[in-house]
């Protein structure tokens, strides 16, 4: 649409850059900060040990973690809402972060270590999918309203698990798993599965975003302007199931992120999944990154889990923007 | 142009045994009026047609292709639904809403060009929407969202018009204006088959009509042979007079 093109290209590369200053920050912040100039140098590797060390096996890590873990979130929160035509969808609306979450809490009270809790919490992730997209498919048909349904009592039933091992669980391991349950970016240190899967999952979806526009007026006006609707759903269930996955394997169950992202996007930018997608990504990654370093950093030494910072700071944002929309 | 054909096409209606088989061509320029009493099946009959639910038997052709073998983006590309029932879960513009017609002609990759944005203004116009582009189709009334349909539908520039009651919620006047407009496109060379539930607009507007009874049982051809009374009263099982208006029936209910 040439008349309206311009407002949301822009405000794509404004995304880009906001998620380039995100990461800037969250590598010079910490213990020992650093300047702008500084940062520079190790960058360009003329930087001093203290420096190099503290930014390439620390900071940059897990920053980069936090970017994609909030890009994949909001991605799969932006899919699953098209999806489920519902704008109360979320990543976790399907029940995944609580296979995943009960994988996860299982591996740590067997006193596993951090990567069988990941694989747990992955193999915990898939369990859900497909549990909820067995049963959703019954005996007739499959439809949003079935599979939101079915993914809704399925969380509900992992949330009674999760409960019931945290009243078993010996009272030293109780804060890593609640750490772990609000999303947490400690021991993310390894981005790179994550951005393996995030890159080509934006790739895939940039050349489906007008079937999706077309898909949000529901099947049959898919169907009949020529989107071939089973197809298409499936995949973008299967796809927003597996970024979801390894957004909680990274990171634990990080809240708001994809419920809120792309929902203040779709107010300030329209509904064209053309843009929102990629913008969900960019404002994801950029909120992520940006609350995991005030997670690390308000309270320093001392932690906060990432989900709080994010919760604290999306949902007055959200409603600010929800009063003021048409 | 295109032909649209049913062979030996029985429609699945949930609950309905047997029912007649409808063997019938819908050539370019032919203007078909379905009438029956609510849930005779008009609404899944279209959509048989239309290839959006299976038949239980018989198939449906388009330009002599069954529709099991055509992609739907191929299908899309001729055919046009207007839907009775819409769904807008997110807010979109009618301006966007519009120029998803041209969704079937573009490739993945595409976006929406200057000749896809003239064909938009050019329904927009045809529908009297022009003023209304910039709305959100959340806010615009009934009979405006009907008309948002239509336009998205002609924006399409099919060549076979389906259309689910296509003056529902439209005041006189723009009643008379989508079925001129529809008037146009089949002298232009589309097929045009509507499903209607007044007998006034099918008289003046038709040249086909098909009658479908409760039972499954139906009928077709000119609209002159099957406009009469007797048929029509036991069609809706009501009375009717009938009155003649510029040279076309006029039915009113006794």
């Amino acid at each position: 649409m040439p008349a309206t093109s311009r407002r949301p290209l822009s405000a794509l590369v404004a995304l880009g850059l906001a998620g380039l200053l995100a990461l800037m920050v969250a590598l010079s912040v910490g213990s020992v900060s650093m300047s702008l100039q500084e940062l520079w140098a190790v960058l360009l590797g003329r930087g001093n040990a203290l420096h190099d060390t503290l930014v390439f096996s620390l900071r940059a890590p897990r920053a980069l973690s936090a970017f994609a873990t909030g890009g994949l979130l909001a991605l799969a929160g932006a899919l699953m809402q098209v999806l489920l035509r519902n704008p109360l969808a979320d990543p976790y609306v399907l029940g995944i972060s609580g296979g995943a979450a009960v994988g996860a809490l299982l591996a740590m009270l067997l006193g596993l270590g951090a990567v069988l809790v990941s694989g747990s919490a992955f193999a915990g992730a898939l369990l859900s999918t497909v549990l909820v997209f067995g049963l959703a498919q019954g005996r007739g048909s499959w439809t949003p309203t079935r599979l939101l349904l079915t993914g809704v009592v399925i969380a509900a039933g992992w949330g009674a698990v999760i409960t019931f091992m945290l009243t078993l669980s010996p009272t030293e391991k109780l804060p890593g798993m609640l750490y772990w349950l609000m999303g947490d970016l400690s021991y993310a240190d390894s981005p790179q599965v994550a951005w393996l899967v995030l890159v080509p999952a934006v790739l895939l979806t940039l050349p489906l975003g007008r079937s999706l526009n077309v898909l949000a007026r529901g099947p049959l006006q898919a169907a009949a302007l020529g989107v071939a609707v089973k197809p298409l759903e499936w995949g973008v269930y299967g796809l927003a199931s597996l970024l979801t996955a390894v957004a909680v394997t990274t990171a634990g169950s990080v809240g708001f992120v994809g419920l809120i992202v792309p929902h203040m996007l779709r107010l300030v930018l329209g509904n064209d999944q053309r843009i929102i997608l990629p913008a969900s990504v960019l404002a994801g990654g950029a909120l992520l990154t940006f609350a995991d370093t005030l997670a690390r950093t308000l309270m320093a030494p001392e932690q906060l889990p990432v989900g709080v910072i994010t919760a604290l700071l999306g949902v007055p944002t959200f409603l600010f923007l929800l009063y003021r929309s048409r | 142009m295109s032909v649209l054909e049913a062979r030996e096409l029985v429609v699945d209606i949930p609950g309905r045994q047997g029912g007649d088989p409808l063997s019938a061509r819908i050539l370019p320029g032919q203007r078909w009026g379905v009438l029956g009493p609510n849930g005779a099946g008009k609404t899944s009959l279209l959509h048989t047609l239309a290839g959006l639910r299976p038949p239980r038997s018989g198939t449906v052709l388009v330009d002599g292709e069954p529709l099991a073998v055509l992609r739907r983006r191929t299908l899309a590309q001729t055919l046009a639904v207007v839907f009775q029932e819409r769904q807008d879960s997110f807010p979109a513009t009618v301006l966007e809403t519009v120029l998803i017609g041209r969704h079937p002609f573009l490739s993945p990759w595409q976006r929406e060009g200057a000749d896809d944005v003239r064909l938009a203004h050019q329904a927009l116009d045809a529908l009297s929407l022009s003023t209304l582009k910039d709305r959100l189709v959340s806010t615009l009334s009934g009979g405006e969202r009907q008309r948002v349909a239509i336009a998205t539908a002609l924006t399409q520039q099919p060549g076979i018009w389906l259309a689910d009651e296509p003056t529902n919620h439209l005041d006189l006047h723009h009643q008379v204006a989508v079925m001129e407009l529809l008037h146009q496109q089949a002298e232009a060379g589309a097929g045009v088959f509507l499903c209607l539930h007044d007998l006034n607009l099918a008289a003046r507007w038709c040249d086909h009509i098909l009658l479908l009874y409760p039972d499954g049982e139906l009928c077709f051809g000119p609209a002159d042979t099957m406009l009469v009374p007797e048929a029509l009263e036991r069609l809706y099982d009501q009375s009717l007079s009938v009155f003649t208006v510029n040279g076309k029936p006029v039915f009113v209910p006794a």
